[in-house]
């Protein structure tokens, strides 16, 4: 009975604190305080799928967005160097249209939830295994076409990003590490052989006897 | 999902309050032990007598410095953002104190078995980036800010060989589950049985890995001191500077666990299966022998080597150790297929 007492105080707990972090991503004055945020909703997000079970989704999201993507996020934001008022000037006449995407977006998932409690399937998921060897054998067998394709779109969008914001800059100047790294002591030293001569030793002088 | 059940009795809960604070402690003291030795061993390398002044072959030395470091002054920099300057030690703390949940020390003294125990671990240590980054822009510090984006780009970098790595030892073992790994290199040919031998170009890439993603020489250009101060933590004195600190060391200590555990049979004897007395019968000894010999060579890369370039640091990430890493997680693959390696008993 604690049990179920505690999951529940924990589910509300990460719910109250990922809408309330939500909330405050559109809220917030600083742009950095909002994409922390942001982080925080993914964070309380990942502990209610870990609440269901859902441990391999859970990580992956932490590993993925707050671990990865957020933090590029975190550093293009605060590279920015922009004039925070102008861009609180619309909030209000932009509030419905956000709160009508919201609540268009809301209905939709509540379908997608209905739909799917409907059509609930047995899961195939064998008593003992985990979580994590189930989802592996399932992507990697029923579902193997549709996890390479999302594989080679994510890849080309990687290519696609690079192409794009690569430029050739004629004046940039550049090393190359790979041949400094190849850089051999006969290439930089030159070894000069010299006679050696030893100058005539001057007469070493008396020991100067301390006056008084 | 045992630690669920962890929780339905107030008894339990408090026992592993209890089993936290066991780790917990044991690791700050380590970390505490870890910096006298590390300047006693450079202090040899150096022909220099290293601490000796305070207890005992001056093993007291590190316990002042912790004494002298939260009796100072907390300076907080002019425009500072406050919450974020006071919240960042705490975030690069927390992730490093919590990843050793799952952190096996030997078979079945654990605290967590988490079935992804792997994941969790990357989960944890991808979030100690956090910590770097906003210290370096709440302190309104120029030389913070170069040393936390520096940081940052080097630990996302190299995060990704490290994960490759991890995938290729998740392909031979079959499992994310620590114990499970080790279980896997579990043999008759001691020290051959292990996963170093199969996936040697990816332990080097790992063990590398492990020292640029916690910013230690020659990779420390985070807070390279001739070129940006100290970097993401100029500003910090006193007792904030002290959790970066004990962050970073604690991540270093982690770094050669995760080696011992992935690469080098963590707690089994090199000489399993060889019959050699007490010599093949595995415990936790031989984990801790290995982090030992694996940290001291930390120190040793530290008194060895000059600080890399900053490009000379991504071209080694991006241009080697990446392409190293997806060749070796097919030849993981093919391996596995063949079945090549043997896996346990």
């Amino acid at each position: 009975m604690t049990h179920a007492i505690f999951q529940m105080v924990c589910f509300i707990l990460f719910a109250v604190v990922a809408v309330g972090s939500a909330l405050a991503v559109v809220s917030v004055k600083n742009t950095v305080h909002g994409v922390l945020a942001l982080v925080l909703t993914f964070f309380s997000t990942a502990c209610l799928w870990m609440l269901a079970e859902a441990e391999f989704l859970a990580l992956a999201l932490v590993v993925v967005y707050v671990g990865a993507v957020m933090v590029l996020f975190l550093f293009v934001v605060m590279m920015l160097d922009i004039d925070l008022e102008p861009m609180r000037e619309g909030y209000i006449k932009y509030l419905p249209i956000g709160i009508g995407a919201a609540v268009i977006m809301l209905i939709e998932m509540l379908g997608i939830i209905g739909i799917k409690t409907f059509n609930v399937q047995a899961g195939p998921n064998p008593a003992g295994a985990s979580n994590v060897e189930w989802l592996g054998q399932a992507l990697f067998t029923h579902f193997l076409l549709p996890f390479e394709i999302a594989a080679l779109i994510l890849t080309v969008g990687l290519v696609a990003a690079v192409v794009l914001a690569l430029r050739v800059r004629s004046f940039s100047k550049h090393q190359n590490p790979a041949a400094q790294s190849a850089v051999r002591a006969p290439g930089r030293v030159r070894m000069v052989k010299m006679a050696a001569v030893t100058p005539a030793a001057p007469e070493p002088k008396p020991a100067e006897e301390p006056q008084a | 999902m045992n630690y669920m059940n962890l929780t339905s009795d107030p008894l339990i809960f408090g026992l592993t309050l209890g089993y936290v604070l066991a780790i917990a402690v044991p690791l700050i003291i380590a970390v505490a032990m870890y910096v006298w030795w590390e300047r006693k061993v450079i202090g040899w390398m150096h022909v220099r007598m290293g601490p000796n002044q305070i207890g005992p072959f001056g093993l007291v030395q590190a316990f002042a410095d912790v004494v002298k470091l939260l009796i100072k002054e907390i300076i907080v920099p002019t425009n500072a953002n406050r919450f974020l300057y006071f919240t960042a030690p705490l975030l690069s703390v927390i992730p490093a104190l919590a990843v050793w949940a799952v952190v096996p020390f030997n078979q079945g003294l654990v605290l967590s078995d988490a079935n992804a125990g792997v994941l969790y671990l990357l989960a944890m240590t991808s979030l100690g980036v956090y910590g770097i980054i906003l210290a370096g822009w709440s302190s309104n510090s120029r030389y913070a800010l170069l040393g936390a984006m520096r940081s940052a780009a080097q630990m996302i970098s190299y995060e990704i060989c490290m994960g490759m790595a991890l995938v290729c030892v998740l392909v031979l073992a079959g499992s994310l589950n620590f114990t499970s790994i080790v279980d896997a290199q579990v043999g008759h040919q001691g020290l051959f049985d292990w996963f170093w031998l199969p996936l040697l170009p990816m332990f080097f890439v790992f063990y590398i890995s492990g020292v640029a993603e916690t910013n230690r020489l020659p990779f420390d250009v985070a807070e390279g001191e001739s070129e940006i101060v100290a970097g993401f933590h100029v500003e910090y004195s006193g007792s904030v500077f002290a959790l970066f600190f004990l962050a970073e060391y604690a991540n270093l200590i982690l770094a050669a666990f995760m080696v011992s555990l992935l690469f080098l049979g963590g707690w089994l004897s090199p000489f399993q299966g060889w019959h050699l007395g007490w010599l093949s019968i595995s415990g936790w000894w031989w984990l801790f022998a290995k982090f030992f010999i694996l940290a001291t060579s930390y120190v040793w890369l530290r008194a060895t080597f000059p600080r890399y370039r900053y490009d000379q640091i991504m071209r080694l990430g991006w241009k080697v150790f990446i392409p190293i890493s997806i060749l070796w997680i097919f030849v993981a693959g093919i391996l596995k297929y063949f079945h090549l390696v043997p896996m346990g008993l």
